[in-house]
Parts: C-alpha cells; sequence; structure tokens
C-alpha cells in the first residue's frame, strides 16, 4: 500500500474521518503514536482549512495519503489536502501571536497553519484561484 | 457524522472541574464555554478543564477556550488544564497558551496549584 486517496465533503465533524484514515495508514507503516496522532491533528486543521475559506464550488477536498520510502522500509507518510477552492496568499497569512489575541476584542482565531506548521515536518503550500493544495510530510 | 462531546462537571471548595469526554470542535469550546461562563457567574474563579476523555481539539474549539482564559484573567481568576495527550500539549506550546494557563500533568497536581494560587 503506497498511495490511498479520499474524497469528503465538506461536511461537519468529517474531518474526522481523515484523520481515522490517517491513524489506520500510520499504524499500518508501525509510526509512532505520537508521531500518528501529530499527523491526525495536522490533517483536521488542513481539512477545516479548506472547509472554511475554500469557498469551493464543489463542495468537497481530495485527500492522498502517501507512504514515503517503500512499504518494508517507510520513511514516513505524506498527506496532501486539496481544494477546488478561491485560493490565498499564504505568504500574506500573519503569524498569530497569542499575547495580541488576548486583546479584547481581538479575533482568536487563526491558529490553523502555525498548528499544521509545527507538527509537521515539512510542509508546502501551493494556492491559486484554482485552489489550494497542501503538501504535509511526518518522516521517521 | 456528528461528534458531540460531553461534559460533566465537579464543584469543589472554590474550584471547580469540567470533564470533557470527546471531540473539542467549535461547537464543543462552545459547550465548554456555556459551562465556564455559568460557573463563572456562580462565583467560581479557578476552573480546571480535565481533558482525559478528548483525543483531539481543532483549532476553532481552542479559540474558544482562549475566550474563556480571556474572561477568566478579566476576572482575576485562574484556568488550567490537566491530562493533555502530548499532541494536545505540543498543540497548546506552540500557540503558547502556557503564559495564559496552567498545564498539568494529572488532576492532583493541577489541584494543588490551583488552590496554592492566591
Amino acid at each position: 500500500m503506497q498511495e490511498i486517496t479520499l474524497t469528503l465533503p465538506m461536511l461537519r465533524d468529517l474531518e474526522l474521518t481523515a484523520s481515522k484514515t490517517a491513524c489506520a495508514i500510520g499504524e499500518h507503516i508501525r509510526m509512532s503514536p505520537d508521531k500518528i496522532d501529530e499527523v491526525r491533528m495536522a490533517v483536521v486543521e488542513a481539512c477545516i482549512n479548506a472547509f472554511e475559506h475554500s469557498s469551493a464550488t464543489a463542495q468537497k477536498v481530495e485527500l492522498t495519503f502517501t507512504v514515503l520510502g517503500n512499504a518494508s522500509d517507510p520513511k514516513g507518510l505524506q498527506v496532501t489536502v486539496r481544494d477546488r477552492g478561491k485560493g490565498f496568499h499564504p505568504e500574506l497569512v500573519e503569524d498569530p501571536n497569542l499575547e495580541a489575541k488576548m486583546r479584547p476584542g481581538s479575533s482568536k482565531r487563526g491558529w490553523g497553519l502555525k498548528i499544521i506548521r509545527g507538527l509537521m515536518d515539512e510542509v508546502d503550500i501551493q494556492s491559486s484561484r484554482e485552489g489550494t493544495t497542501v503538501v504535509m510530510r511526518k518522516l521517521w | 457524522m456528528s461528534e458531540s462531546l460531553k461534559l460533566s462537571l465537579d464543584r469543589r471548595d472554590g474550584l471547580a472541574i469540567v470533564y470533557t469526554d470527546g471531540y473539542i470542535n467549535n461547537q464543543g469550546g462552545e459547550e465548554i464555554a456555556r459551562v465556564a461562563y455559568e460557573l463563572i457567574d456562580e462565583g467560581y474563579k479557578k476552573l480546571l478543564l480535565n481533558l482525559q476523555g478528548t483525543k483531539i481539539v481543532n483549532s476553532i474549539g481552542i479559540s474558544i477556550l482562549i475566550e474563556i482564559i480571556e474572561k477568566m484573567i478579566e476576572i482575576d481568576g485562574s484556568l488550567a488544564f490537566c491530562y493533555l495527550t502530548p499532541t494536545i500539549h505540543k498543540t497548546f506550546h506552540i500557540m503558547g497558551l502556557a503564559q495564559y494557563a496552567g498545564i498539568h500533568e494529572d488532576e492532583p497536581t493541577a489541584i494543588r496549584a490551583l488552590t496554592a494560587e492566591a
């Protein structure tokens, strides 16, 4: 098993289906439980970002789970989350700061990308008006 | 698919403990906030969120927890967490939550820390 693809409708809590798939694959390639859990959380965040911000006409997210290396000697797990939404400029997303967000009236949201980058070893985001692709890797 | 968060409470002298069971998403976060604000209205200034029953949270749920922390600071109160999974602990660290809320390994440790505060 090198690659699994999954297409999810943008419905509430369906990010958990993606996270369960990440868990199953992680266990299959004998990734440590802590790493699996980090992948799971990053996948949840990537899906939620797509659900909330993509404004995709086709209300679905495509996920691809790829075992890096080979089945007998895996090097890690790559998860690609793709939407066909309006896109955004990742370089313009402000790095959230909790002190600033603790000020009365400040939005407390906006943590998704920071969490993904903090939990995964490599993150690459490509985005245009045709959609956004987030590629995340958790390495051995 | 809906994953409703279940909450239970333990009111003690000067301290209230909220036990979570399930996924803390936006709905779960709002439910925790509803309970927390009720406890604040009852006069509790020390709240402990025991997350032993929670294996996953999302950033929207956490943002609502930040609102609760902000409210606790406003009333000169304290909020603490215990029994975080390693990933939730790491996520809270990424966000800097430890500056504003206690993070403890277990309930007895958390209670000791909260009750030791003035």
